[in-house]
C-alpha cells in the first residue's frame, strides 16, 4: 500500500468516525447530560430531597423489588429454555423457540393489556381472582408479570446461539465418565455458558428496570404503591414538576450506567475467556 | 470384557440406521468397525456406549460379560468414550479433564485428593503428556488433545474402550503414528476395545478383528488377512483398496473379457491393482487388451494407468525390477492378465469358474 492510498483511507476514517461520534453525541451523550444538568439545575438540595421524597423511594423500592423477583426466575426460565432447545431435538422444539421470542415481537404496551384482558376485573380469570379477592391488574403481581413477560427472552436469547454452537459433544464426555445430569450441567454446561448468561442476566437486568409500556398499562399509577421509578418519573413529568422529574430520571440514568459497566467488564472477560480456552 | 450385540436395530425416522445387528466382540480385542459413512458403525458404537438407544421393539440388547446393560444409562455403564472432536472441556485444564470422572464419583468411592493426583500423573505418563497438566485444551495440538482424552476415558477404569473416528479430525503424519502409539497403548492395557473408522489402511494395521459395515448391516467380520484376502463380498472387496472392475460374459461355460464390446455385464472380474501382469502378447488366461496411458514410477511401485477398450481406467502397480525388465511406455497396446481376482454375478453373488 503506498503513502496516498493510505491517506485516502485514513480520510475515510476520519469522515465515519466524525459521523460516527456526532450521532452518538447527539442521541445518547448530550441527552444524558443535559437529564443530569436538569436533575440538579435547583442545586444539589433539591436533587436530595426529590429522591428521597416518600413517592419516589417508594417507587425505587418497587423497581429494585420487581427486579430482584423477575431477573432471577427469568434466568432460570432462560436456562431452562436454552437448554432445551440447544440441547436437544424433540416435538414443539420451533413452536417453544418462537415462545421465546413471542415478547420481543409483541409491543410492551399490547403485552399489558394482555395482562389486562386474562386478569382485570372483566377479563378471563377476573371474577375467579374477584371470588378470592386476589387483585393482579392495578397492583404489584400485575407490575411483575407484565415485567416477568417482556424481560422473559433475554437470558435465553443469548444462551440459544451459544449453547447450540458448543454442541452435546462435552456433556456427552461427562456423562460417559459417569457424571449425573445435575454434575454434567454444573461442572460442564453452566462454566462454558457463564459468561453468556451474565451478559445475559445483565440485559435482563436493565430492562426490568427501565421497563415502561407494559408496566404503565397494568399498574395503575397507584402513586407510592404501583408506580415503578419510570412510571414515577412520567407522573412527575406530567405535573410538571421537572426538577424533581429529571433527579429520579438520573436515578435511572446512574443504573443504566452501572449496567453498561458491569457489561462492558462481564465483555471483557468473557473475551480474555474466549482467547484462552475458546476453539476447543 | 466381553461384548455382546444381539439383534440391534436403529431407524430415524424412515431411515433404517442399523438393521438387525448381531456381533461378539472378545473380550481384551482392538476390534474396527469399518465401512463408509452413513453405514451404521457410529450408531452401533454409541448404542453400546449407551449414548444412543436401540429401537424399543424388545429384542435389541446389549451384554458386558453376559450380563446384559439395555437398561443401564450411559453414566452407570463406565465405558470409555474417545470423540472424534475430542470433546475436552475447554475450561478445565489438562489435569482437571482427567481427574473429572474421578472427582464426579458419588463420595463414598471418589479417591483421595492425594490419589486422584497420582493417578491423573500416572495417565498422564501413560499417554507421555506428563509436562502439560496445567495447559489448557485450546493450547495443545489435535494429536496432543486426543492423547488427552485418551488419558480422560482411561481414568474411570473403563469396562470398555469406544473410540468413534479418533484420527479423523488429524493430519496424515500424526494419525499415523497415533495409530501406532494405540496399539502399542493397547498391548500394554489390553481393555477390550471398539474404534470407528472410515480409513481400510487404519482398520488393517491397528486392529485385531475388523467388522466390515455397509448400509447398516455387517458385511463381514474377520482378521484383517481374513478380510483382506478372503473378502466375502464385492463390497468388501472394493472397501479394502483399489480395485479394477472388468465386465464380462459368460461363453461356453467360461468368462470372457476382451473390454472392447458394451458388454452385458453378466460377470465382473475384481483385480487389485497389483494383481495384474502387464503383458505385450495375449498370454493362455484372460488377456484384456488396454493401452497404457500414464506412467508414474515416483514411489515405492510403479503405478501404470492404462485405458481398457471402453475407455475406462486401469490401474496396475508393479515392483520396480518386474518394470525395468518390461519396458512400458505411453501409447503402448498391452494385454492384462490377472494373478489374483475375483468373478462377481448380476446380484453380486461370487462365481467359481476355472479361468
Amino acid at each position: 500500500m503506498n503513502g496516498e492510498e493510505r491517506q485516502a483511507l485514513s480520510w475515510g476514517n476520519l469522515a465515519l468516525s466524525v459521523t460516527a461520534v456526532a450521532i452518538v453525541g447527539t442521541v445518547i451523550v448530550l441527552p444524558l447530560l443535559v437529564v443530569l444538568k436538569e436533575a440538579f439545575a435547583a442545586g444539589f438540595g433539591v436533587w436530595a430531597a426529590s429522591v428521597t421524597d416518600p413517592d419516589a423511594r417508594a417507587a425505587v423500592a418497587l423497581t429494585l423489588g420487581v427486579t430482584v423477583v423477575v431477573v432471577p426466575l427469568n434466568t432460570l426460565f432462560g436456562v431452562a429454555a436454552a437448554w432445551a432447545i440447544a440441547k436437544f431435538r424433540f416435538t414443539g422444539r420451533s413452536l417453544l423457540l418462537s415462545l421465546v421470542d413471542l415478547p420481543f415481537a409483541v409491543s410492551p404496551v399490547v403485552a399489558g393489556l394482555i395482562f389486562i384482558l386474562l386478569f382485570g376485573r372483566h377479563g378471563w380469570l377476573g371474577g375467579w381472582l374477584d371470588a378470592r379477592d386476589v387483585q393482579v391488574v392495578f397492583a404489584v403481581p400485575g407490575v411483575l408479570l407484565a415485567t416477568l413477560f417482556v424481560t422473559f427472552p433475554f437470558v435465553a436469547r443469548e444462551l440459544i446461539p451459544l449453547m447450540t454452537e458448543q454442541g452435546t459433544e462435552e456433556e456427552e464426555a461427562a456423562l460417559s465418565l459417569g457424571a449425573t445430569g445435575w454434575q454434567t450441567f454444573r461442572r460442564v454446561t453452566l462454566p462454558n455458558i457463564k459468561w453468556g448468561l451474565l451478559y445475559g442476566i445483565i440485559l435482563c437486568n436493565a430492562r426490568a428496570m427501565g421497563e415502561f409500556g407494559a408496566v404503565s398499562v397494568v399498574s395503575g399509577h397507584i402513586r407510592g404503591e404501583t408506580n415503578t421509578l419510570p412510571l414515577h418519573v412520567e407522573v412527575l413529568y406530567n405535573e410538571y414538576r421537572f426538577t424533581a422529574a429529571f433527579a429520579c430520571a438520573s436515578l435511572l440514568a446512574g443504573l443504566a450506567m452501572v449496567t453498561l459497566i458491569v457489561k462492558t467488564v462481564v465483555e471483557r472477560q468473557a473475551a480474555r475467556q474466549t482467547a484462552r480456552g475458546g476453539e476447543t | 470384557m466381553s461384548i455382546s450385540i444381539h439383534q440391534v436395530s436403529k431407524t430415524f425416522g424412515a431411515y433404517t440406521a442399523l438393521d438387525d445387528i448381531s456381533l461378539e466382540i472378545p473380550s481384551g480385542e482392538l476390534t474396527a468397525l469399518l465401512g463408509p459413512s452413513g453405514s451404521g458403525k457410529t450408531t452401533l458404537l454409541r448404542i453400546v456406549a449407551g449414548l444412543e438407544t436401540a429401537d424399543p421393539d424388545g429384542s435389541g440388547r446389549i451384554l458386558f460379560d453376559g450380563a446384559p446393560v439395555t437398561e443401564s444409562p450411559v453414566n452407570r455403564r463406565r465405558v470409555g468414550f474417545v470423540f472424534q472432536h475430542y470433546a475436552l472441556f475447554r475450561h478445565m485444564t489438562v489435569f482437571e479433564n482427567i481427574a473429572f470422572g474421578l472427582r464426579v464419583k458419588p463420595r463414598g468411592e471418589r479417591p483421595l485428593r492425594d490419589e486422584i493426583r497420582e493417578r491423573v500423573h500416572a495417565l498422564l505418563k501413560l499417554v507421555q503428556l506428563e509436562q502439560l497438566a496445567q495447559r489448557y485444551p485450546s493450547q495443545l495440538s489435535g494429536g496432543q488433545r486426543q492423547r488427552i482424552a485418551l488419558a480422560r476415558a482411561l481414568a474411570i477404569q473403563p469396562r470398555v474402550l469406544l473410540l468413534d473416528e479418533p484420527f479423523g479430525a488429524l493430519d496424515a503424519q500424526v494419525r499415523t503414528e497415533l495409530r501406532r502409539w494405540l496399539r502399542h497403548l493397547h498391548d500394554t492395557i489390553h481393555v477390550t476395545s471398539i474404534f470407528v473408522t472410515h480409513d481400510q489402511e487404519e482398520a488393517l494395521e491397528v486392529a485385531d478383528r475388523i467388522v466390515v459395515m455397509n448400509k447398516g448391516r455387517i458385511e463381514q467380520t474377520g482378521t484383517p488377512d481374513e478380510v483382506f484376502q478372503n473378502p466375502a463380498s464385492e463390497f468388501v472387496m472394493k472397501f479394502l483398496g483399489d480395485v479394477n472392475v472388468f465386465h464380462g460374459r459368460v461363453h461356453n461355460e467360461r468368462p470372457v473379457f476382451t473390454g472392447d464390446s458394451s458388454e452385458d455385464g453378466s460377470v465382473r472380474l475384481l483385480v487389485r491393482p497389483h494383481d495384474l501382469a502387464v503383458l505385450p502378447q495375449p498370454g493362455p488366461g484372460i488377456s484384456i487388451p488396454a493401452r497404457v496411458y500414464r506412467v508414474m514410477t515416483a514411489g515405492a511401485l510403479v503405478k501404470i494407468e492404462l485405458l481398457d477398450g471402453q475407455n475406462r481406467l486401469v490401474q496396475v502397480q508393479v515392483p520396480h525390477e518386474t518394470y525395468r525388465t518390461a519396458s512400458v511406455h505411453a501409447g503402448q497396446q498391452v494385454y492384462l492378465a490377472p494373478k489374483e481376482s475375483r468373478l462377481y454375478g448380476q446380484s453380486s453373488e461370487r462365481l467359481e469358474y476355472v479361468i
